[in-house]
């Protein structure tokens, strides 16, 4: 029963049995089987990415009262092979007077940003690519390479809407990286750490809660600066159709345009993987400590569940204007995720030697009392604004 | 020829390679990127000597704030960016001269070094913790972390006030 408390182990022992077996040197097997191993993980992710696309048509379907993808296969599953193929069979297109090596780089960019980010996700507790002590600025650094593709995308194309619409994304994915940085601060005040692993770690040894009962509030302000960074609705007026007709990948047709459209699914499935790690206690669950495969089933399962939360949000509500969110961002969100930066740190090292129950509840009540005085502000603010327009009204009728 | 050393060869051969397509290409969107390729292999480099904390930070600052800023600027400063002015100036002799002058000092200097060509030293223990205890320690670097935040400060407040003026 190795196999099922220890997967990983097991299949490289045995892959490296077997190619020294075939009297390799030690250093190349070992560099064949991590090889194989980033292949390999690469492709599941690949595959479940196709596996999105259907996701993301039931579910919008569902929040739209159709039925969506139910021809091909049981419930439409097969749905995205055909999709596929039309992309495939699709002429591509390279538009006159593009900028062919960053046009053509953009979208592989677009989605390896992605694929960068799982090299750090704990699937399980022995099921990970790497435990690199800076996973979370890995994140941060990740998000940069992706900007860096669709302004590549945007200015490449050689199109305005596209330029317009990289201009947008870019201007909203470096504002919103600010208090998506200082939430993700918050995990590494509690855990101590900004490895994913002793983070997701730190919620369930020694008494740990997952983080979203300690911090509400940072999981709530981290779940809109991934929504903001995914450029999904409301956050997505960089595709615009209306203005700029889809923006940035405007100008890519056939599996160019598909690497985008991937590389979006995947992204806000990541993301959900993120808010799972760092404040729904990762891959923890009954069991999963001895079946480590069964905690990879709990992290999807989360991933799946935030996956759903943010399409959740995109098929609900309607595109915000760019002021608004620019104001949103650095007049709302910022202020108020520093504030609870420090709340967060003081209450945590107050309450570091108390029983766990007290230190969850105090915890909690100085979220929600954060939450309250910025109520009171943003009404005091509402009020105040009310009435100088009154007064001016008043004014203006004398 | 050990792995990393094939790796470290690559990567520098990339930084070269990009650094002189930084200052010789002529379309100054394309230098941007040249550079963002150039800053990468410093970060390969970094990640390869196990500073995984400074090779994150010079993507997220470097790639994510400064190319960015660079390219912005560049786009949005003029219409056809392919300027037919010569490249160099009369001085650039005199500039060959110093940096290869530098580069053989560098040489020599190396190669003065006891344990040149030696494997890397093994790490022990939590680089980033060490880093951030030297940050915050009396006895390191937290006067020059505090001022350095300071003058952060005070620049973020300049320019809010800059910007606000009516």
């Amino acid at each position: 029963m190795e196999f099922l408390s220890d997967p990983i182990k097991v299949i490289y022992e045995w892959l490296m049995l077997t190619f020294t077996g075939w009297s390799w040197a030690g250093w190349v097997s070992s560099l064949v089987i991590n090889l194989l191993a980033i292949v390999g993980f690469i492709s599941a992710i690949m595959v479940l990415d196709i596996l999105l696309v259907w996701v993301e048509r039931k579910v919008v379907a569902r929040f739209q009262d159709r039925l969506g993808p139910n021809r091909v296969g049981p419930f439409g599953i097969f749905q995205p092979f055909p999709d596929i193929i039309k992309l495939i069979l699709k002429e591509d297109i390279t538009p006159e007077g593009a900028d062919r090596v960053p046009f053509n780089l953009a979208p592989i960019l677009s989605l390896g940003s992605v694929l960068f980010l799982w090299a750090v996700v704990p699937l399980a507790s022995r099921i990970y690519g790497v435990d690199l002590n800076v996973a979370l600025l890995y994140l941060v650094a990740a998000g940069s390479i992706g900007t860096l593709s669709i302004i590549m995308a945007g200015w490449a194309s050689n199109n305005k809407y596209a330029l317009l619409g990289a201009y947008r994304m870019v201007a909203n994915m470096i504002s919103y990286e600010i208090p998506m940085v200082v939430a993700l601060l918050i995990p590494t005040v509690l855990a101590g750490s900004m490895s994913l692993k002793t983070i997701t770690e730190a919620q369930s040894t020694n008494g740990g809660v997952w983080f979203v009962l300690v911090s509400p509030l940072g999981a709530l302000i981290f779940l809109i600066a991934a929504i903001a960074e995914l450029g999904r609705s409301p956050f997505d007026l960089n595709e615009g159709e209306s203005e700029i007709v889809s923006g940035y990948h405007i100008e890519y047709s056939g599996m160019k345009f598909g690497l985008f459209y991937a590389g979006e699914l995947l992204h806000a499935f990541t993301f959900g993987g993120f808010v799972a790690a760092l404040f729904f206690g990762g891959w923890h669950g009954p069991w999963a400590e001895q079946y480590p495969l069964l905690g990879a089933f709990y992290f999807v399962a989360k991933a799946m569940f935030g996956y759903w939360v943010i399409m959740w949000v995109k098929y609900t509500v309607p595109r915000i204007r760019i002021d608004h969110m620019l104001a949103f961002n650095w007049k709302f969100l910022t202020p108020l995720a520093f504030a609870l930066l420090m709340v967060t740190a003081v209450v945590h090292r107050v309450l570091l030697d108390v029983p766990t129950w007290l230190y969850v509840a105090g915890m909690f009540l100085s979220n929600v009392i954060l939450v309250w005085i910025t109520v009171e502000v943003l009404r005091a603010q509402a009020r105040r604004e009310r009435e100088a327009k009154a007064s001016a009204q008043l004014a203006a009728a004398d | 020829m050990t792995a990393e050393q094939i790796i470290f060869f690559l990567t520098g051969a990339l930084i070269l390679v990009s650094a002189l397509m930084v200052v010789t290409t002529r379309n100054l969107v394309h230098a941007a990127l040249w550079l963002v390729s150039t800053l990468f292999g410093v970060a390969v480099l970094f990640a390869s000597l196990d500073a995984t904390f400074l090779a994150v930070v010079q993507v997220v600052v470097y790639i994510g704030a400064i190319a960015i800023l660079f390219i912005f600027a560049v786009m949005l400063t003029r219409r056809n960016l392919l300027d037919k002015v010569p490249q160099t100036n009369a001085g650039w002799p005199w500039a060959a001269l110093v940096a290869i002058s530098a580069f053989a000092g560098l040489v020599f200097l190396v190669g003065q070094m006891p344990n040149a060509g030696a494997q890397k030293n093994v790490v022990f223990g939590d680089p980033l913790m060490a880093l951030s205890m030297a940050l915050v320690s009396p006895d390191a670097y937290v006067l020059a972390f505090e001022v350095a935040s300071i003058m952060l400060l005070a620049a973020l407040v300049g320019a809010v006030y800059i910007a606000n003026r009516k």
